[in-house]
């Protein structure tokens, strides 16, 4: 085995023997290798999130005709260095009447909620913090962490708009996050496996063949999980001036909208990993380091997906959004759970197996689109009466 | 095993540290010129009326209620699905009849009218 086939691990083992041979314990030693290791996870994400303001801000430019960000340095890569440095000499605010340890700890939260993800995320075959054989139920366990942040920030803040975009926010979150579980059980129904690498691993054919309807609900509640228009509802500028971070400024601001970018990247890694094959590529059996290439690339289309969804589709009222959670996507989601494992069950050692899942799949979207459209014909009718509506015009 | 949860220990606290630094480093960088205008509540610039404590609707907690109830389900869900290859056929059917159980219940909460955001 030469350098390049693991060098995550050649690099462990070699710093592993250096601390030994320092008269070091084995033990002691691993620890503080891992946690170089983090160490190094940890920067590598946050300076990412430091290019990821940037790409937002080309992002947006483009979508509303503008150019973006472009004075300072080359396209303006310079510019989200420059935003940091206004961030953390900016005075920080205590308002009247605010928690102050609740006040502090709300930012960092939600930084470690989302931080905590890329312990699990595979970038590369050998490149991951760790595999756990839990994986997918701790990526929901940690998601859930975000949510604590939201309620900390809006109950601390002293402010009523603070409070009500929390209690908004986290009545959105937490029912969104029950069609995200039942969308993350359908890779684990197909690959039998609860790791994230070994999903990874197990995608011979990509789960968004096998399973296109899980890859829109996931699509969906995630957006809801991420906070992002159409489901801002914490951030409805127009009604809540900026949600459960109104009253941050400064550098604790900054960690709240850095948080959320990093997130948005960090479920684009997560559909990449679930959904679209992770670091699976052409050459990846040859240079197993290129897995990181390919990760990167679809979790960035992932990220500018998000992003295009933001900035094309209009807020929609909290009432329809709960609505559209319980009454549609729950039931459609447990629904579509049974029948993907019963498909699973029934075409898993046929010779056609993908093409098979994929055209059940389209048939029940079809048919909950089909039952979609009735119910609202007749709602319709209800409304307007049975008379058929003459078009202006014609 | 023990290792990896020890390896997410270590995260924890690095990924807590990391962003706790961005603040202690701003808290000593920043100036502090605090004054009363500047610490008042901020609402697009008009004066806070009355108490900064809002009364929110009951129906709020039912939502966590009924969340509760499926969130607890999924965890009981995730077992069933890792051993689904070899359980087979009618590992599917004790699935879909546990479901449908509880899909009677948010039936009931729905016909109830508790799931109303009204």
């Amino acid at each position: 085995m030469d350098f390049w086939s693991n060098p995550v691990k050649a690099a462990g083992d070699w710093l592993t023997g250096v601390f030994t041979g320092w008269g070091m314990n084995a033990d002691v030693a691993h620890v503080l290798v891992a946690f170089i290791g983090i160490l190094l996870l940890i920067t590598v994400v946050m300076v990412l999130d430091i290019f990821l303001v940037w790409t937002e801000r080309k992002i947006v430019a483009r979508f509303q005709d503008r150019i973006g960000p472009n004075r300072l340095g080359p396209f303006g890569l310079i510019q989200p260095f420059a935003d940091i440095i206004k961030l953390i000499i900016k005075e920080n605010i205590y308002p009247i009447g605010v928690d102050k340890v609740v006040f502090n700890l709300a930012p960092v939260i939600m930084m470690m909620s989302v931080l905590l993800l890329w312990a699990v995320l595979p970038l590369a075959p050998f490149l991951f913090g760790v595999d756990l054989n839990v994986g997918v139920l701790y990526l929901i366990g940690v998601g859930a962490l975000g949510t604590l942040s939201i309620i900390m920030a809006g109950w601390s803040s002293n402010n009523k708009y603070a409070l009500l975009g929390a209690f908004r926010q986290v009545a959105v979150m937490i029912s969104y996050e029950i069609p995200m579980v039942v969308a993350l059980l359908i890779p684990t129904v197909l690959s039998g496996k609860m790791g994230v690498n070994e999903i990874v691993k197990a995608q011979d054919v990509w789960y968004i063949v096998l399973a296109p309807l899980a890859f829109l609900l996931f699509l969906i509640s995630a957006t809801a999980e991420l906070g992002r228009a159409p489901f801002d509802l914490t951030e409805a500028e127009s009604e809540l001036i900026a949600g459960h971070h109104i009253e941050y400024s400064g550098m604790k601001f900054g960690l709240f909208y850095a948080a959320e970018l990093l997130h948005t990247f960090t479920f684009g890694g997560l559909i990449a990993a679930f959904f679209f094959g992770g670091w699976r590529g052409p050459w990846v059996e040859q240079v197993p380091m290129l897995g990181l290439l390919w990760f990167l690339i679809k979790a960035m289309i992932g990220y500018w997906m998000f992003g295009w969804i933001k900035y094309t589709l209009l807020r929609i009222r909290i009432d329809r959004m709960l609505d559209l959670n319980w009454k549609f996507l729950v039931p459609v989601s447990f629904v579509l759970l049974m029948f993907v494992a019963l498909m699973n069950a029934l075409l898993r050692d046929t010779n056609f197996y993908a093409l098979g899942m994929f055209l059940s799949n389209i048939l029940f979207g079809w048919v909950t689109l089909e039952i979609l459209r009735r119910r609202s014909r007749r709602e319709r009718e209800k409304v307007e009466g049975l008379t058929p509506v003459v078009e202006a015009g014609h | 095993m023990q290792t990896d949860w020890i390896y997410i220990g270590l995260f924890l606290i690095v990924g807590a540290l990391i962003p706790a630094a961005a603040i202690i480093v701003s808290t000593i960088l920043a100036p502090r010129k605090s004054n009363p205008i500047k610490e008042s509540t901020y609402e697009c610039g008009i004066e806070t009326v009355g108490e900064n404590w809002v009364q929110f609707k009951a129906q709020y907690y039912i939502f966590a209620l009924v969340f509760l109830v499926f969130d607890v389900e999924t965890v009981f869900l995730f077992p069933w699905a890792v051993s689904l290859n070899q359980l087979g056929l009618f590992a599917v059917v004790e699935g879909i009849v546990f479901v449908g159980i509880l899909m009677a219940g948010l039936v009931y909460a729905w016909r109830k009218g508790m799931l109303e955001w009204a």
